[in-house]
């Protein structure tokens, strides 16, 4: 196999018609990209629920009456519910916070909001017992365990907030998905159709190859290549797409959020994002030319 | 060099078959008109030797290939073995003569040392050699037909299929192309004809087989183009 005519027929085969050539990398490149954002969706999920649901609490505030006069919770109800919590199997450990303690939080929390500290009394905030989970996203069966006994004023669970917070990045996620499959599909027939156009304005090449007993690696390997070429400068623009939409747009929407989303870092995008898009654009403008290549054009 | 045993092609659009029956030995060296009126089945001849068809009946052998039976893989090999010449040339527009022959070579993966010596001297063979530069569009019909005869014959084939090599020249310019071919036939390729041009068979005085409605109606060592009609 040479090389060279190879590559100079892929060459011309691109150049043949540009146009076309264009639209066909330029789709891949907004199908690649958006599964590029999709991947990193997925990334910053992760991310999120390891940073989160390490810290993610139950709260079990306690009544006025507790609040107010069993200030070591030692009396009952409140030793009998924090023995109970201690003995759950699912139960890793649990805190009691009194009126006291609850306020100095309060006032570290809101440090830099004076006015607001100025407002709080130590009376207006309620005793609470904090139970961490063995599993976070089991605190379900705690929840409806405890909410309504005795000495129990509500249980709060963080997340049931994540979830919804979760919920909301993952339909950001899928639907970003979608984007990039009906794109995908959209570059399929592109490539499907340039690579017939292509074989078909090479007709009187291909019929001489043919004739003079050329394999079918020399007459379709251009088209192949084109095809794949075209893919992998179409994965190549969707992540230089991906890159600029870092540094342009998400970085500071994401800075906005006070990093309760975390920054999307370039490594990210780079690894593994970077080698799966190049991995798939290779791989689907393969297939596609090689199916194509089998049903239209005859050897 | 080249046999058809009893071989019959029915087109799968036609009802008349094209070829029926046909059976020809055709020897190493050897210098074959095949003639007859149009639609008698000359160029579904040809074909069936390239395997750009295969027979429906029969068997056809060329070299050592069994042609209709070899596997689909096999069949550039087979190609590779034979040049093909046609009336309306084939050449490449955009391709000067020189790249034009120097094609057959790269597509089937000669090195390009090989492709730098041998394309200038099959040019000098059939006359071309000041030409290599130029493009088709520059070109007479005759030096066309030559330098499709010089892509055909650069990989030294061991058959020639030309199927109405003269089919769109004049006499003089003919007259020619059959030196050429001659040429090319003493250097031991058996040169197989499809041809309507009378004058060229007279003339020559070589084996010439006759279709009729794809039927072998004559077989002569030394034939005029003619006889008895
Ligand atoms: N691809 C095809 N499909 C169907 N029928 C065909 C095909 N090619 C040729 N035929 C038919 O087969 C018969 C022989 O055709 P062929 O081309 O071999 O004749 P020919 O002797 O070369 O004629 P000409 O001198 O006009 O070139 C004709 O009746 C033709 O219509
Ligand atoms: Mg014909």
């Amino acid at each position: 196999m040479r090389a060279s005519f190879v590559f100079s027929e892929v060459i011309t085969g691109l150049r043949r018609n540009v146009t076309m050539t264009i639209a066909m990398i330029l789709t891949t490149a907004i199908s690649l990209g958006m599964l590029g954002g999709g991947l990193l969706f997925v990334r910053t999920i992760d991310k999120m629920k390891v940073s989160y649901l390490d810290d993610v609490e139950v709260t079990v505030y306690l009544t006025e009456d507790i609040s107010a006069n069993d200030q070591n919770c030692t009396g009952e109800p409140c030793a009998s519910i924090r023995q109970s919590l201690e003995n759950n199997q699912a139960v890793e450990s649990v805190v009691y916070e009194d009126r006291a303690e609850a306020y100095e939080r309060f006032k570290r929390i809101f440090e830099g909001q004076p006015e607001l500290v100025e407002l709080a009394r130590p009376e207006a905030l309620p005793a609470s017992l904090h139970v961490k989970l063995f599993d976070p996203a089991r605190s379900e069966v705690l929840l409806q365990e405890y909410t309504g006994q005795p000495g129990v004023a509500n249980v709060d669970d963080q997340n049931k907030f994540l979830d919804r917070f979760f919920n909301l990045l993952n339909a950001g996620r899928n639907g970003t998905f979608i984007v990039a499959l009906i794109a995908a599909l959209a570059a399929v027939l592109l490539i499907a159709n340039t690579i017939q156009v292509s074989a078909y304005t090479r007709r009187t090449e291909v019929g001489i190859m043919r004739l003079v007993g050329a394999t079918r690696w020399y007459t379709q390997l251009p088209f192949l290549l084109e095809a794949v070429v075209a893919g992998v400068l179409g994965a190549i623009i969707g992540l230089g797409g991906l890159v600029a939409l870092k540094y342009v747009v998400l970085d500071r929407i994401l800075a906005a959020t006070g990093g309760a989303i975390p920054k999307i870092e370039l490594i990210d995008v780079l690894f593994p994002v970077a080698p799966i898009l190049l991995g798939v654009s290779i791989i689907i403008s393969a297939v596609t030319g090689y199916v194509t290549l089998r049903l239209y054009v005859r050897h | 060099m080249i046999r058809l045993d009893s071989v019959s092609k029915v087109y799968k659009t036609s009802t008349r078959p094209a070829l029926e029956g046909v059976s020809v030995d055709v020897d190493k060296g050897e210098f074959v008109f095949l003639i007859g009126p149009s639609g008698s089945g000359k160029s579904t001849f040809l074909r069936l030797l390239l395997r750009e068809e295969a027979p429906s009946k029969g068997r056809v052998m060329v070299s050592n290939f069994d042609v209709a039976k070899m596997p689909r893989r096999k069949v550039p090999r087979l190609r590779q073995t034979i040049g093909c010449v046609f009336q309306d040339f084939r050449l490449l527009a955009n391709k000067t003569v020189a790249e034009n022959v120097a094609f057959a070579l790269e597509v089937i993966g000669k090195p390009k040392h090989t492709i730098t010596k041998v394309v200038p001297e099959v040019l000098e063979l059939v006359g071309l050699e000041g030409k290599a530069d130029r493009m088709p569009n520059e070109l007479s019909g005759g030096e066309q037909q030559r330098v499709a005869i010089a892509r055909a014959f650069v990989n030294r084939p061991l058959v020639l299929l030309a199927d109405e090599p003269t089919g769109n020249l004049d006499p003089d310019t003919s007259q020619d192309i059959m030196l050429l071919l001659e040429r090319i036939n003493r250097t031991g390729t058996t040169v197989l004809m499809a041809t309507h041009d009378h004058s060229i068979v007279d003339s020559m005085r070589r084996r010439v087989v006759e279709l009729h409605l794809g039927k072998v109606i004559r077989d002569d060592k030394r034939g005029v183009y003619g006889v008895g009609r």
